[in-house]
């Protein structure tokens, strides 16, 4: 019984040595910000249109009847990244099954309006959040973020910064996931 | 031609440390001297190998020779002379160059000073010295080489990260380094002792000055970290139970332990399996610390070099040396045991409690470090373990334990009158009751934890300084040559216990009292504060060696006087392509005004600064005790018996058994 005693500090330190194994396992990313809302449906959105744009405006009922997969992208015309991301944007929903909806955050329409008619609309409805309150349903972290919604309406990726580079690469992966 | 020569150096170091994991332990154990003693050799051969290493990358950080890969990524010719050389050590690879180079120093001081030790403890300890080396010594050789060579080579650097630009990097890492490695030759003792099979007071007296090297040097490096991160940071704060801090912390906490439980074994011939096992489990914790602080296993704000491949090589050595000395303990330690006995209330049963405390306190930060991962493992979910679960954990251990250290240096070894000592500290205790009573006066209905902290606070230090007065009998004649008769280590200890009971207080005015304001603002904004009034006036650019700065002028003032001005300041480092924030301070004993600025965070915010402002009641009070635990720690080092090796023959009759010095 007093040898288990003298033992017990290995033990402790073999599990600890054991966790720490397990954390250094590859593709582990202890910065990742993981989000709540991952395999939940999408919280109740009715967002209104944005004012000088052609566009519906956005609401949760309308965006769990719309087929395949949906991308919910969050944007604004005063975010940088929001402009690196658009080309790549813009690629992924002429894609086959892919309907991008987007949100537009904090923006005033005319800057909204004019931003989209510079760079081109690839939204199919976009919903004005000027009060930010949609922001805070979708726990917002920053600009851009965009969500991957399957054809139930349940949230299934949340991509935390723009669509370029390593990001691309990550997004494009769980994409796949999906569509499995 | 000079990188060369320092890797040529590094690979020869490593030889010369195989050689002296070997060879002094056969000779231990076959008996045959001549091995035993080529210990001394090989030791002073390892140390002056890694310093003609250290001392060759150190050059090519000075010269700014950017043929060298690691130079290129941490420097930058426009650099000050001083963050050059702090470069050295400002990264992955040259801060372990650093880390090595203080192993091998203590092994050398250990074969230079240690005269006195008997030869085969002092081979095995050596040896086991130079296991740890060949471990490091190959990682960084393997893995980590800091003399890589870049062509062709580019025009510039690409500088430091400005962070760790400042005056407390220069000194904070090689302080914290001296701590965390000086417990290697700590824990290399204790497996030597394992190895051997036995330890007594001796063993303990040996161990001592190597403990409280270690132990000095990380308290000055752990406060020099928690000022920078206050001053330089801007962070607004001076502790924030981050990683990286904790895992500092614990072999802190851990080392106080032991330092005590040491002095049990040295006086009483007791705790001898207990000391052994935290003087192995104190640099395992500073192992992991370079583990957890280089592998990126936690996030934390000091990811500075994270790469998960080396964490695997280091979580292998970790798992060697760890695994192996626990293993070894569990095999021999169990046949240790015995020594003096003692009543529940002595010397002996409150430096238990102090060591019970200090454990549980230590476990409790591990736990809350490692939570996260552990929870991620079991379930996949991530969390993060925050101030309020180490306030509730860490707070009422350590309350105990400072009411604890008050009356601890009044008890005797064996059996202690409790009574007697309770008699003698009533006024201590009224004293700390009338204080806790006009905070609680002062602050009218503040928070009731801060107001039985700041009495149990100022308990520690009166009953502290109580007790050195009544040792010393301050105030009858021959006060003076009393006090020079004491072992310095007893004044030490005296001041070391003032020390911690000033860092409380600094710790529980500015965590209850502490005042915060945010707020966007633009010249002519006014912001009120702990009775203080801030007129945001101007901003403006200035041009720096490395950076271009936005300062701007605050006017502080009370009741209508003109009190100070203050300019925080936004910096941008264009090479680095990052800024940082300068805060700007006004200082007194009483507490910061603290100031800072940053980038307005929203849009349509032109002209618009965000203005940070803290009233820090106190704070400073954490520096100043962390001075005297320095302090106290070197006058214990300064001890006669510990450089001499032998107490002192007392001169007049023994003293009575209550005034014997705990240190």
């Amino acid at each position: 019984m007093k040898r288990l005693l003298f033992v017990l500090p290995l033990v402790v330190a073999l599990i600890i040595g054991g966790f720490s194994l397990w954390g250094l396992s590859g593709g582990r990313d202890p910065s990742a910000l993981p989000s709540m809302l991952i395999s939940q449906p999408v919280p109740q959105l009715n967002l209104e249109a944005v004012e000088g744009v052609d566009l519906p405006g956005l609401s949760t009922d309308e965006l769990t009847k719309m087929k395949g997969i949906k991308l919910l992208n969050i944007f604004a015309s005063w975010c940088a990244p929001c402009r690196a991301e658009h080309p790549n944007l813009t690629r992924l929903a002429q894609e086959d099954g892919l309907t991008l909806v987007g949100v537009n955050y904090k923006d005033k329409p005319e800057d909204a309006a004019k931003w989209l008619a510079e760079l081109g609309n690839p939204y199919e409805v976009i919903g004005s959040d000027y009060s930010g309150r949609a922001g805070i349903e979708l726990g917002l972290s920053g600009l851009p973020e965009t969500f991957i919604i399957d054809e139930t309406g349940i949230i299934r990726y949340r991509l935390a910064g723009p669509l370029v580079g390593d990001g691309l690469r990550r997004f494009t992966e769980a994409l796949n996931e999906v569509r499995k | 031609m000079i990188p060369e020569l320092g890797q040529f150096a590094l690979s020869l170091a490593l030889i010369a440390a195989v050689v002296q994991s070997i060879l002094p332990m056969l000779g231990a154990a076959r008996g045959n001297t001549l091995w035993m003693r080529s210990s001394k050799a090989s030791a002073m051969a390892q140390f002056v190998l890694i310093a003609i290493a250290f001392a060759a990358l150190m050059r090519s950080y000075i010269v700014s020779d950017f043929t060298v890969l690691n130079v290129v990524n941490n420097s930058h010719s426009l650099k000050p002379l001083l963050f050059k050389i702090a470069g050295t050590w400002g990264n992955h690879e040259g801060s372990l160059l650093l880390w090595v180079l203080i192993l091998a120093a203590f092994g050398a001081m250990v074969a230079f000073f240690g005269r006195n030790i008997p030869e085969t403890l002092k081979a095995r300890t050596l040896s086991v010295q130079a296991w740890i080396s060949v471990g490091f010594v190959s990682f960084l050789l393997f893995t980590s080489n800091p003399f890589t060579r870049v062509f062709p080579p580019p025009l510039n650097g690409n500088d430091l990260n400005p962070l760790l630009q400042d005056v407390g990097l220069a000194l904070h890492p090689p302080l914290l380094y001296v701590g965390y490695v000086g417990f290697s030759i700590v824990f290399s003792f204790a497996v030597a002792a394992l190895i051997e099979g036995r330890v007594d007071p001796a063993w303990a007296r040996w161990v001592r000055p190597w403990t409280l090297a270690a132990w000095t040097s990380l308290s000055a490096g752990i406060g020099l970290g928690s000022w920078w991160a206050y001053y330089e940071l801007g962070w607004g704060g001076w502790w924030f139970w981050d990683p990286v801090e904790n895992v500092s912390f614990m072999p802190w906490l851990l080392g106080t332990a032991l330092l005590h439980s040491a002095i049990v074994t040295e006086k009483r011939d007791t705790f001898k399996s207990w000391t052994i096992l935290l003087a192995i489990l104190t640099f395992s914790l500073s192992l992991l610390g370079t583990f957890i602080v280089r592998s990126g296993l936690l996030t934390s704000v000091h990811a500075f070099a994270v790469d998960p491949e080396r964490g695997l090589y280091i979580l292998g050595l970790l798992g060697i040396s760890i695994g192996g000395s626990l293993a070894l303990f569990a095999w021999r330690a169990p046949s240790m045991e015995g020594g003096g006995l003692f009543a529940p209330v002595s010397r002996e049963a409150g430096l238990l409690i102090n060591n019970l405390l200090l454990a549980t306190a230590t476990a409790t930060v591990l736990f809350g470090t490692l939570y996260p991962l552990f929870f991620e493992a079991v379930t996949g979910d991530k969390i993060s373990v925050g101030p309020p679960f180490f306030n509730a954990g860490f707070i009422p251990i350590v309350l105990p334990l400072l009411v604890v250290m008050g009356v601890g240096p009044f008890l005797s070894w064996k059996r202690a009158d409790i009574a007697g000592v309770l008699s003698r500290l009533k006024f201590v205790l009224a004293l700390s009751v009338i204080s806790a009573l006009v905070v609680w006066y002062l602050t009218t209905g503040g928070p009731v934890l801060a107001v039985l902290s700041m009495g149990i606070a100022i308990w520690v230090f009166a009953a502290t300084a109580l007790e050195w007065i009544k040792r010393v009998k301050l105030f009858q004649t021959g006060a003076m040559a009393r006090i020079r008769r004491q072992p310095r280590a007893s004044h030490g200890m005296t001041v070391a216990h003032i020390g911690v009971a000033i860092i409380a207080m600094g710790a529980i005015g500015a965590s209850a009292w502490k005042e915060d304001i945010v707020t966007f603002a633009s010249p002519g904004t006014k912001v009120e504060i702990a009775g203080f009034e801030l007129t945001f006036e101007s901003i403006e650019r200035q041009q720096g060696p490395n950076y271009i700065a936005q300062v701007a002028t605050l006017n502080v003032t009370r009741d209508g006087d003109f009190v100070t001005k203050l300019y925080p300041e936004r910096r941008e480092y264009p090479t680095a392509g990052s800024t940082t924030t300068e805060s700007s301070i006004r200082q007194t004993l009483a507490g910061d005004l603290y100031t800072s600025i940053a980038e307005p965070a929203a849009e349509g915010a032109k002209g618009q600064w965000t203005l940070r402002i803290l009233y820090e009641p106190l704070v400073n009070f954490i520096w100043i005790g962390t001075v005297f635990l320095v302090l106290g720690g070197g006058l214990s080092l300064s001890d006669r018996r510990l450089r001499i090796g032998v107490p002192r023959k007392s001169k007049s009759k023994a003293a009575p058994v209550g005034a014997t010095p705990a240190e």
